[in-house]
């Protein structure tokens, strides 16, 4: 622990009472961040002797100081960053003292770790950024600024590292310092400050050094247990509703964390979206009745009258409700590994509403390193992005720069359940009420335009049992996953109802193929991706099929395997009744079947897996 | 509107943090339950979990893994609590691993600890079928944990894949699973262990007595002291218990938990003392003095 008061009861009073501070540390690979941070620890007596005695015999082993200890240790956790050298992920580092308890992110500074630096920058309230004094600002430096300052930290720490190797140049210090401070005026920080130091030789961490006459600033610690950081008092209430606690009849209660102002008993309120009107009756803190709360409680709230309110909802100030709208200008940095794509179906999750997603548009990509606006048609992961976001509902939202709780949110991919995206809303684009919707007809292109995709009939073609129906079940699942609209049309199926009058004749065959590619097409008009599995051996057929579409529409999927492989799958039984005559004219055995000559897509499903062919087919269409 | 609002002290807003992702698991999850082992991160859990839901009861079980090893004065404290708040409880023993008589003594800590503990736990979750399993363990235990998330998604048989965490800026906690996925959930994951002491002494709540010192009968082996609380385990040759004022700083199977000499007997003096000593908590575990990687291991199998 840090300077004990040495009354005892004085010192558990102030541990007590103290306050938090949270910070979002990054550096650079080279700039000695776990190094400062472990030493900075270390200094002030806030690691245990035993953790000491293990990184000392850890330093031996592994250190990267010749065997002298190696104070980075103190902070590595998992193998596979020892084994690489290398930080990973957010370490989350906890220490305080009698004044302050810190809560510290210690963000990796590779490029390509850009992303796990969201986690730790979106709920910081003092940036500290690394500087290694040989080098001065570097594009590095500037990145961790921009992100810092895209993630609403509104100060920021210069911690000039190393001094020691530049023999504590005082010049060369004040030069940095200059360019630090200039850096992050022109990146929107409001407030920086800097501290030059050196972890290795703890200058300036726990005291000031004697090394730096000429600083006359705090040390490290010193400075961040007294900092100040504004903190929003007069913004309006709202509560984003996490739950509704509903034990019984007589009790309906309104649970959340405050996400700005104050509120008690009597006040006016609005539901948002939905604008109804309310008072509060009831302001509940654990088991007691409170007379009022304020932004980062956790409180439940009971409501004067019967309103519809559900979890999604905000509760607010009814005199200053937070907008609502469903279309957002907003900046998005890409987490996942798959790109992302404009027009592609996603959840999105702010505060506690969760619903359906796309980016209609990448206005375009920000350079971290210069912050120049690039022209960019998808996102990689760590890129970042400002783009046109459309809703399938309203909510009520605050501009990121007011409000993080209401401007903050992730982006969820439907299939993989992967937290894929993270961004803040700038502000909304809401449609002027005045201006009257356009005189549309409704047709194909409208209908297709309501659904925000592209209809298509993706038409299986191929023996039985070649995995016509089990492809097309797994494309139909990605495509449903990601918000499609669409629907299958399986040859066994279609036979048991709108066929059922049709046998296996030639001529049945082909109005079989007729029917259902007229009712194909019928379901294309719609606006629907079509997938039909039909075994359709005949090319006259699938050409009459596909002349019914307009160019482009109708893909022709050529399910591949020999016949030999089916007939050993023989799923349904059908190649050992055909060959013992119980079926006549069986494809492949009583009739034959023409293979496409060029078919759109092609897949061996002899030689991959059907996950593998839908992915395929996917790809293909969406290229 | 009142600018001058009184300031949130540190255990506020961990207080506050805490019941959000408490009601955020209720409210995202099918079928939540909390791991309760009786140790004091437990209690904190246990009482943050009634102010979160009250007025209604926790709309969730609590689950036990029993070992079978805890000591008595552990499974006292348990049953009076259960009853005390009304909770639902549920104890869950590795049945299989009690037929064939795993114990820590024979078969050492690290076996026991995987038989009758990780996979008794598992066991459970499988069992019924809980999709999300709220924990008391803090990222400062352990270097491993620096990194764990919040809402922490488990694969296939409860691993935990490192690389396929889920970023949490803004707590924005995404509870969404495929087939096989579960949660572990971490209310306390931003706590300190003298935090937990801080907010026990400030909202009085019940602790095991254990965590107090008193005279105990202590044997002393490998330079550990361990408090003998009942006669399944042998002594060695020369071996009696003799009375000695010790405490625990964690709570685990009594012959896996070694005691340290104190006369902390309150939770002021208990405090002043973790403030002086200079040891970290878990350097009473045993289980945790194989190498240095050991957590890691543990956790990608499926331990806490």
């Amino acid at each position: 622990m840090g300077r004990a008061s040495d009354d005892p009861a004085l010192k558990l009073r102030a541990l007590e009472i103290r306050d938090t501070l949270r910070i979002a540390i990054c550096g650079s690979v080279d700039d000695g961040k776990s190094t400062l941070l472990g030493r900075l620890l270390a200094e002030a007596g806030m690691i245990p002797d035993d953790r000491l005695q293990q990184m000392i015999r850890d330093s031996r082993k592994h250190g990267t100081q010749g065997g002298a200890p190696d104070y980075a240790l103190l902070l590595d956790g998992l193998e596979a960053e020892r084994e690489q050298g290398i930080t990973i992920d957010v370490a989350w580092r906890y220490f305080g003292t009698d004044r302050r308890a810190f809560i510290v992110a210690d963000c990796p500074g590779h490029a390509q770790y850009t992303r796990n630096m969201a986690s730790g920058a979106s709920n910081a309230e003092l940036g500290i950024v690394l500087v290694d004094a040989r080098a001065g600002v570097q594009t590095q430096t500037r990145r961790h600024v921009a992100i810092l300052a895209m993630f609403g930290v509104t100060r920021v720490l210069f911690a000039v590292n190393k001094l020691d190797l530049i023999d504590y140049d005082v010049a060369r210090y004040a030069q940095i310092e200059h360019e630090c401070r200039e850096l992050a005026r022109t990146l929107g920080i409001a407030r920086s400050d800097a501290i030059p130091v050196s972890a290795l030789t703890a200058d300036n961490l726990v005291v000031n050094s004697p090394r730096t006459p000429w600083y006359t600033g705090e040390p490290l610690l010193k400075f961040l247990e007294t900092v100040e950081i504004p903190r929003r008092s007069d913004a309006p209430f709202a509560l984003p509703v996490q739950w509704v606690n509903r034990p019984d009849q007589h009790f309906r209660g309104y649970t959340g964390s405050i996400a700005s102002g104050r509120i008690a008993p009597d006040a006016e309120v609005v539901v948002l979206p939905a604008g109804t009107r309310a008072r509060v009756a009831r302001v509940i803190g654990g088991a007691n009745d409170l007379d009022s709360a304020q932004a980062g409680d956790a409180i439940t709230l009971t409501l004067a009258e019967q309103v519809d309110v559900s979890r999604g909802d905000v509760i607010a100030d009814a005199a200053h409700p937070p907008e609502v709208s469903a279309q957002f200008a907003c900046h998005v940095l890409w987490l996942g590994d798959a790109p992302l794509l404009p027009g592609r179906r996603y959840l999105l999750k702010l505060a506690t509403r969760t619903l359906g997603a796309q980016i209609t548009e990448i206005k375009h990509r920000i350079d971290p390193d210069t912050q120049a606006h690039l022209a960019a048609t998808r996102l990689s992961a760590n890129e970042i992005g400002y783009c046109n976001l459309s809703l399938d509902g309203d909510i009520a939202y605050r501009p990121y720069r007011e409000d993080r709780t209401l401007g903050g949110f992730i982006l969820i991919d439907r299939e993989s359940n992967a937290t894929v995206g993270c961004g803040t809303l700038d502000f909304g684009l809401r449609r002027n009420k005045n201006v009257h919707w356009q005189h549309l007809d409704v047709d194909r292109a409208a209908r297709a335009r309501i659904k925000g995709q592209q209809p298509r009939c993706l038409w299986f073609t191929g023996l039985s049992g070649a995995g016509k129906s089990t492809i097309a079940n797994l494309v139909e699942r990605r495509l449903h996953a990601d918000g499609f609209h669409t629907i299958t049309l399986d040859g066994d199926n279609i036979r048991h109802g709108l066929n059922r009058d049709l046998g296996f004749t030639d001529a049945d065959r082909v109005e079989n193929i007729r029917r259902v590619a007229e009712v194909a097409k019928l379901m294309l008009d719609a606006g629907l991706i079509v997938l039909v599995s039909f075994i359709s051996p005949f090319r006259a057929e699938r050409r009459m099929a596909r002349a019914l579409f307009n160019e482009g529409e109708f893909w022709e999927v050529f399910v591949d395997a020999p016949l030999e492989v089916c007939e050993e799958r023989d799923v349904k039984g059908l190649y050992a009744k055909a060959r013992a005559g119980d079926i006549a004219n069986f494809t492949g055995i009583g009739s034959p079947y023409e293979p496409p000559e060029n078919p759109e897509i092609h897949l061996h499903s002899d030689r991959e897996a059907a996950a593998e062919s839908a992915r395929r087919v996917i790809e293909a269409l969406f290229a | 509107m009142n600018t001058q609002a009184a300031a949130h002290t540190h255990l506020d807003r961990l207080e506050a943090e805490s019941i959000r992702i408490l009601r955020e698991t209720v409210a995202e999850c099918r079928k939540p339950v909390l791991l309760y082992s009786i140790g004091k991160d437990s209690s904190v859990l246990l009482h943050l979990l009634l102010k979160a839901f009250h007025p209604a009861r926790p709309p969730l079980p609590l689950l036990h893994v029993n070992t079978t090893w805890k000591f008595r004065e552990m499974i006292a404290f348990r049953d009076a609590i259960a009853r005390e708040k009304g909770v639902e409880l549920i104890e869950h023993i590795n049945q299989e691993g009690l037929a064939r008589g795993i114990n820590p003594i024979t078969h050492g800590a690290s076996v026991h600890t995987e038989i009758m503990k990780t996979q008794a736990l598992r066991q459970a979750l499988a069992q019924h079928g809980f999709d999300a399993a709220i924990g008391g363990a803090r990222r400062d235990e352990d270097p491993a944990r620096a990194k764990e998330r919040v809402f922490s998604l488990r694969g296939a048989g409860q691993r935990w894949e490192p690389r396929k965490q889920r970023p949490e800026p803004w707590g924005l906690y995404n509870a969404r699973l495929s087939n096989d996925e579960t949660l572990r959930v971490f209310p306390l994951s931003d706590w300190t262990e003298l935090d937990v002491w801080l907010y026990i002494r400030r909202e009085n709540i019940p602790v095991v007595p254990l965590y107090f010192a008193a005279e105990r009968p202590v044997i002393e082996r490998n330079g550990a002291l361990l408090v003998y609380d009942d006669d399944r385990m042998p002594l060695n040759a020369g071996e009696t218990p003799r009375m000695r004022r010790v405490r625990f700083r964690t709570l685990g199977c009594w012959p896996l938990t070694a005691a340290v000499e104190s006369d902390a007997a309150d939770l002021d003096a208990l405090i002043e003392e973790m403030l002086r000593t200079r040891q970290s908590e878990r350097a009473g575990r045993i289980i945790d003095h194989d190498p240095s990687d050991s957590m890691e291991r543990k956790k990608r199998e499926g331990y806490f």
